[in-house]
């Protein structure tokens, strides 16, 4: 896997200062257990950062406080510069957030065409009426969106499936196209939920190609979740780590491979 | 057809075609591609301007006459632009097949001396920048598809785009650059190398096949008019452009005809484009016959009680009057009504299915195809035929005539082709696109050629009573049992290969007591019978030695036997023991050839273990196997592989028995 960013451009990222997403002090509880306890990171703008951290550490249900499904009961959320308390789901997607989930989510009986133009949707700028109808300025617009749609299944290389029923393909390709959805948002932040889960390796390489290619060249910054340790120290810039709801460690991932806390939470502590 | 007799005839290299072709077909399709979803057109007055430009681009770049220039990458229309960009500079193309390993590709590129190399994309500049300190002469890399590739350093890296564009731009600055360039291209000799095709290597290293351009055009204008191909026939190019068979039946017959040829969007999706583009003259290989037929069958029987009965009350008509009908014999009139309306709800369609719907001409060729398989394709209404060639024929050796085709022979020798048989049955021949010779291998040149200017095929054949050739196998191949019996390997293997189950075969016997074989299971028809049965597996590995899955090939040998057993030169060769392989053959590990083409020795080589365990008695063997993924990493994988004993047939049992003991 020769995915490892370039570290000149990290560092000129970082020089910028540019904070995309700042999380501060966010606590999340369900009833008595705490999901996430008083947690701080940022996301530089262009950069690829993951969260990661044994199971239940809180990973899924802090991307769930970023894009709005969850409303974290203590703490802050500034996203390009705006900070709120929560964020409702839709508004996060017309701020630029799309995500993929850890048990994919797609249309099942749509075809990969039509469950990315879905992705589309969001841009339409005509209404129902015009859309229903299929004509005029909403066809215009139509073909303009299916240009962008192709493009993405150009450069997941998914061209074979485009007509599939998506409930037919296998889970790999699934994820594949779902990704394809977010993308279709074209989103300043992409939340990846463990975009790597239960795929052959050959399956995984692909998929740290294309996260590396659109952090690249459509500039796309994003924050992945990921429980294998291989594909988070080759493609990310920086690492933050969770443990029981808590930040335990936070920093480029060399330096987080060599941490104490990190090893044992990951290994284990002799009591 | 009139156009291409006339004054096109006396042409001598492929870029004169397009020249003549940008004029007498000017606003005819030249080529197509399929991208971002939507089939891109070219006519052939546009595909001059592309060819051009880059070929202008080339020219600033530093090709000159003689270079070598690698093209290595699917069936693009850039890549097929950049052998007559090549060719009209008096540089020589050499394809190179885009999924070799790091080795193979760095063997071909060294050999052959290239100085430039046009690549598909990232894949292929990174496949050929791991091995450049390994050949010094490459100087320049083009690559069509720049998606990655922005890191890179530029200093041996160029863009399709940014050599066409200066090309473009150095034609508007001066008017008088494309007209010399025109000059340039009539002026060329048909002596000149048209293209350099490397072999794909079924005996040892592979060698650089050197075509001459007159001889190209001759061969091609030949079977052009032989099977009266014109500028309003199409295919769809979706065969690996180092083989001489897409070299030959897409980009030169597409130029001496001017007909279009179509690009697939991807690998993947040759199914569909070839159904959309409906091509009007296809190639396959017998395997992709092989496999469409097997995917017709378990779509089928997953279908509908009344469906399968429909498909097999038709095809049984089909099978009855359908080739009759196809060759214009008698056919009686109730046969005609039943065909018809078969053809109406079942031939008509299935065609359809398979992109199929307006093929004039089908060939299939490299290796025996099954009887039946190649009865159901013609019964069905398309006109598959079969042809031999060789890479050093530049293609064709022997063709069928339409309405007199048969599964068991290759044809007569195709236009102004002679051919002998050896006193060995060595197939020899002369033929009018034969090769200049092998390139820095004069002495392997001498090897092939006869004194009087024939080439030896190395094939083992003999002319029936109607003139067709036979080919029996590798001359080589072709051995005895023990007993003395003849034993044609190749003719046991298609006997197997038959059942969809079976994907490859490899037999051995030679000097043996009796003749054994490995078997490899097909994936996917295998594992739909998995599917509808409910037997989970995880691999390939595990479904191939399910003891269900080794009941039927079990079956399958039994038959394959049965079969054997009807034929008396072949009788003696049924298979006594086999082993179901535990990995799939693969040309990574050096077990095909590019063009899958089973490997013979190599694997008796490798698999020496395993050999001699189908002959010590044992039921059972443990092995270790080293395998290669696409990017050269190399892997183990092992298993205890079960050892079988097939029934045998025949009244000639127990002498052959006899004899052998």
């Amino acid at each position: 896997m020769n995915a490892r960013p370039d570290p000149a451009r990290l560092s000129d990222a970082i020089a910028d200062g540019a904070v995309l997403l700042d999380v501060r002090n966010v606590s999340l509880s369900f009833g008595g257990v705490k999901a996430v306890s008083d947690i701080s990171f940022d996301v530089l703008k262009g950069e690829i950062r993951a969260i990661i951290g044994p199971n239940g550490a809180g990973k899924t249900s802090m991307l769930n406080v970023i894009n709005g499904f969850y409303t974290a009961q203590q703490g802050t959320i500034v996203f390009r510069g705006k900070e709120r308390r929560a964020m409702k789901a839709h508004e996060a997607v017309g701020q630029g957030i799309a995500r993929t989930f850890q048990n994919v989510a797609l249309f099942k009986g749509m075809s990969t065409l039509d469950n990315i133009m879905a992705g589309r949707s969001v841009m339409m700028k005509r209404n129902l009426f015009w859309q229903m109808l299929r004509h005029g300025p909403a066809l215009r617009e139509e073909i303009e969106h299916r240009r962008e749609v192709e493009e993405i299944i150009d450069f997941l290389e998914i061209e074979h499936i485009r007509h599939t029923p998506v409930g037919k393909l296998p889970y790999g390709l699934q994820k594949r196209v779902e990704l394809g959805r977010a993308l279709a948002m074209e989103p300043t932040l992409l939340l990846l939920d463990e975009p790597m889960a239960g795929m052959n390796l050959e399956e995984k390489e692909d998929m740290s190609r294309f996260i590396v290619e659109v952090n690249r060249h459509r500039g796309t910054t994003i924050a992945l979740i990921e429980h294998d340790m291989g594909v988070v120290m080759d493609l990310s810039d920086r690492v933050v780590v969770l443990d029981y709801g808590k930040k335990i460690a936070d920093g480029p991932p060399d330096a987080v491979k060599a941490n104490k806390d990190v090893i044992d939470a990951y290994l284990g502590v002799a009591h | 057809m009139d156009s291409t007799a006339g004054a096109a005839e006396t042409l001598d290299t492929f870029p004169k075609y397009l020249l003549a072709n940008a004029s007498r077909f000017a606003e005819r399709p030249a080529m197509r591609f399929k991208d971002y979803g939507i089939w891109q057109s070219w006519n052939w007055a546009e595909q001059l301007d592309e060819v051009r430009a880059f070929s202008i681009g080339l020219a600033e770049l530093g090709v000159r006459h003689g270079d070598k220039i690698a093209i290595v990458g699917p069936n693009r229309p850039r890549l097929y632009w950049t052998f007559a960009a090549a060719q009209a500079l008096g540089a020589i193309p050499v394809p190179v097949y885009a999924d070799a390993v790091a080795e193979e590709m760095a063997f071909v590129l060294d050999h052959a001396g290239a100085r430039f190399a046009v690549v598909s994309d990232q894949e292929q500049v990174d496949k050929i920048q791991s091995f450049s300190d390994r050949i010094p002469a490459l100087e320049q890399i083009i690559y069509d598809e720049p998606r990655g590739l922005e890191d890179y350093d530029p200093a041996m890296l160029h863009s399709f785009e940014a050599v066409q564009a200066r090309g473009g731009e150095m034609c508007a600055a001066d008017p008088d650059a494309a007209r010399r360039w025109e000059e340039k291209v009539r002026a060329a000799s048909g002596e000149d190398v048209s293209v350099m095709l490397y072999t794909s290597g079924t005996t040892g290293r592979s060698k650089g096949v050197m075509i001459g351009a007159a001889a190209a055009v001759r061969a091609t204008f030949d079977t052009v008019r032989f099977d009266s191909l014109t500028e309003k026939d199409s295919v769809l190019a979706y065969l690996p452009l180092a083989w001489v068979g897409d070299h030959y039946l897409n980009f030169a017959q597409s130029y001496v005809s001017g007909f279009c040829m179509a690009c697939p969007e991807s690998q993947e999706t040759v199914p569909q484009d070839l159904r959309e583009i409906g091509p009007t003259f296809y190639f396959a290989p017998p395997r992709v016959f092989e496999s469409l037929l097997t995917s017709v069958t378990i779509r089928m029987e997953d279908a509908s009680g009344f469906k399968r009965w429909l498909f097999r009350h038709f095809i049984g008509v089909a099978k009855k009057y359908g080739e009759a009908i196809l060759e214009k014999r008698p056919v009686p009139l109730s046969g005609r009504v039943a065909y018809a309306l078969g053809n109406a709800v079942i031939y008509a369609p299935l065609r359809n299915v398979l992109g199929f719907s307006r093929i004039r001409i089908a060939y299939t060729a490299g290796e025996a195809i099954g009887a039946d398989l190649f009865s159901f394709f013609r019964s069905l209404g398309i006109n598959l035929k079969q042809l031999y060639g060789q890479t050093e024929a530049f293609l064709y050796v022997t063709v069928q005539k339409d309405g007199e085709v048969r599964s068991d022979a290759v044809g007569p020798a195709a236009p102004n082709v002679d051919i002998r048989i050896a006193e060995d049955g060595e197939v020899q021949f002369r033929s009018p696109g034969q090769f200049v010779g092998y390139f820095k291998e004069d002495e392997k040149t001498a090897e092939v050629m006869t004194q009087d200017g024939f080439i030896k095929t190395g094939d083992a054949g003999f002319f029936d009573k109607d003139g067709q050739l036979k080919i029996i196998d590798r001359s080589k191949d072709v051995g005895r049992l023990e007993s003395g019996a003849l034993f044609a390997p190749k003719y046991v293997e298609n006997t197997l290969k038959f059942f969809p189950n079976i994907k490859e075969a490899v037999a051995f016997g030679h000097g043996r007591e009796f003749c054994a074989a490995f078997i490899n299971i097909d994936l996917q028809a295998v594992g739909n019978w998995a599917e509808r049965n409910s037997i989970a597996y995880a691999s390939y590995q595990e479904l191939a030695s399910h003891p269900e899955v080794l009941k039927i090939i079990l079956g399958h040998v039994g038959e394959a036997n049965l079969r054997l057993s009807r034929e008396e030169l072949m009788a003696g060769s049924q298979i006594r023991r086999f082993i179901v392989l535990h990995k799939e053959l693969d040309a990574d590990d050096g077990e095909l050839t590019r063009t899958l083409k089973v490997r013979r020795n190599f694997i008796a080589e490798r698999y020496g273990e395993l050999i001699e365990a189908l002959y010590d008695g044992s039921t059972k063997k443990y092995v270790e196997t080293e395998v290669t993924y696409e990017d050269g990493r190399k892997g183990r994988i092992r298993a205890t592989l079960a050892i079988l004993d097939a029934p045998l047939h025949g009244g000639d049992q127990n002498r052959w028995r006899e004899a052998a003991e």
